[in-house]
């Protein structure tokens, strides 16, 4: 489904971020991006929602390379994608609730779906009470959950998870995990970054390590495994 | 686009206005005064040309004739008048057919008249009409060159200054509104601007999402669109109340005066302010969001 072949990133201010990155991610996997901070997680994460493009290599997702997408086809490979940022990018002046659905209505789904499908999302993610609430009056977690409901919201194809549970208490990061897992089952395919070695080492999936910007391990059912 | 996708624009883009509401009513501001002083000129310029088309009928030039003419002569000069340039139609009064006009005229007083007929003091005359109420002035020079032609009377002064006060009008009007048009134009696009420009961060989340352009351009768009319908809304209103109270007016204390008043083309003129509005709105935020949401 996924493919990278000998993708740099170089950024306008002369950062290496990523070093000739080779990666196959079939479709319904489950992938750890692990790594130290720095290494190129976001980076990868962003090449593939056409974010950023690569400086050199091809990235291409179902046999569309995204360096050759027309401007006018991103915003359908985006939709299909679930997006969970490392800074959440929430609408400050949207509640919980409309920052969710938001995701829906640039679709143009009806009023009607948005509210039987919005308050599902919610509820996976347990924020079910807090959808009248904006943002800036949430902890980072409830945030960050804000953030998951949006990404699973629409049913994306592919889930990209930028360190989903960086400001979750450890039972609440099992609960997103247990989510995912039931996501994952149903046969949408998970990138996940992340620094929490345990989750990794418990949950016995795909490990890719990256390290200044170049995939150092690659292995299945692997654990975190390096040292920080 | 369903529904729900409109109702979104709109919503969104009324939030912008109130937002930066000072900005967008100055924007409206200027929309008015360039949309009235247009309209007020467009109204000036049709009704001097609606009141010469009037006069215009009863526009003749009359030539008086020396006295004692002959026939033949007569016969002479009606060909001769019929090849002075603009002239499109003759007619011969002899001084009978004048005097009982002059009678006609007089009405119930006529009889002051009376006896005028033996030894009639008035002229013969050729009423002379020209195709346009511009050919009067050249075409009353000609005539009096001619010979045996002793005055030419015309409403001299009259058609020349409706003449002149129209040109004064295209001209600076059009310049004038032209020049507002562009400030408009303008304070619109930098509206928008503003609006944009609060709003990038939630552009930018729309996009990553996977907002179409035309999602994310539509509230701007409707945004500048509304400016401008308000801003033509509003003058529609001036300017028909406005005008209809001026008819009364000079109906009641410049009778002679006959203005437009046909409906239709009073609706034509305000339905293009209310257009032009839109147009100004529509241009405004086009050109904004052109330079500042490149998306
Ligand atoms: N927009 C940018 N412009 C310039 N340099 C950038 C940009 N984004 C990231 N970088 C640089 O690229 C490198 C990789 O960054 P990236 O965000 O991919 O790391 P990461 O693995 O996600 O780290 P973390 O675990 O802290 O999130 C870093 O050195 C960073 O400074
Ligand atoms: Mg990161």
């Amino acid at each position: 489904m996924i493919q990278l072949y000998n993708v740099s990133k170089i950024y306008p201010n002369g950062v290496k971020a990523l070093n000739d990155v080779t990666l196959h991610i079939r479709k319904g996997e489950f992938v750890f991006l692990v790594g130290p901070s720095g290494a190129g997680k976001s980076t990868l994460t962003k090449l593939l929602c056409r974010e950023e493009l690569p400086s050199r290599g091809q990235v291409i997702i179902n046999g569309r390379n995204l360096a050759r997408m027309k401007n006018r086809e991103i915003p359908y490979l985006r939709r299909k994608i679930g997006m969970v940022f490392q800074d959440f990018r929430l609408i400050p002046n949207k509640t919980v609730f409309e920052n969710v659905a938001f995701a829906l209505e640039i679709t143009g789904a009806s009023r009607k779906e948005i509210k039987k499908v919005v308050p599902m999302a919610l509820r996976m993610v347990g924020l079910e009470k807090k959808a009248g609430m904006l943002p800036a009056h949430l902890s980072g977690g409830e945030q960050q959950r804000t953030c998951v409901a949006r990404a699973i919201v629409n049913n994306p194809v592919l889930i990209l998870a930028d360190e989903p549970t960086g400001n979750l208490d450890p039972e609440t990061s099992w609960e997103l995990m247990k989510l995912f897992r039931d996501i994952n089952r149903r046969g949408t395919t998970i990138i996940m970054a992340t620094h929490a070695w345990d989750i990794v080492d418990a949950m016995k999936k795909r490990v890719v390590e990256l390290s200044q910007g170049s995939v150092v391990r690659d292995e299945e059912s692997g654990g975190y495994g390096y040292e920080s | 686009m369903s529904l729900n996708t409109i109702g979104y624009y709109f919503r969104e883009a009324a939030a912008s206005l109130v937002r930066n509401s000072w900005l967008s009513m100055a924007s409206v501001g200027t929309v008015i005064i360039s949309l009235l002083l247009l309209g007020s000129a467009l109204l000036l310029v049709l009704n001097v040309r609606h009141i010469i088309s009037r006069v215009e009928s009863s526009l003749e030039i009359t030539v008086f004739l020396e006295d004692g003419l002959e026939e033949e002569r007569l016969e002479r000069l009606e060909e001769e008048i019929k090849f002075v340039p603009g002239v499109a139609r003759v007619e011969f009064v002899s001084q009978d057919q004048a005097l009982e006009e002059l009678k006609k005229s007089f009405g119930e007083k006529a009889a002051i008249l009376d006896g005028l007929e033996e030894d009639n003091p008035l002229p013969n005359s050729f009423r002379v009409k020209t195709r346009q109420a511009e050919m009067v002035p050249e075409a009353a020079v000609q005539l009096s060159q001619l010979e045996g032609v002793e005055q030419v009377r015309y409403g001299q002064g009259v058609v020349e200054k409706l003449l002149a006060l129209t040109r004064w009008v295209r001209l600076w009007g059009t310049l004038t509104i032209a020049v507002l048009g562009a400030a408009s134009i303008f304070l619109i696009a930098t509206t928008i601007r503003m609006s944009v420009f609060a709003r990038r961060r939630e552009i930018g989340i729309m996009k990553i999402l996977g907002a179409t352009n035309f999602f994310i351009r539509m509230p701007f768009m409707l945004e500048g669109m509304i400016i401008g319908l308000v801003g033509g809304l509003v003058v529609v209103l001036l300017i028909y109340f406005g005008y209809l109270s001026l008819l009364n007016k000079v109906a009641m204390t410049l009778p002679f005066i006959q203005l437009i008043s046909d409906p239709a083309v009073l609706y034509r003129v305000l339905g293009g302010l209310l257009g032009l509005g839109f147009g100004l709105g529509a241009v405004g935020s086009a050109i904004s969001l052109h330079r500042f949401l490149r998306v």
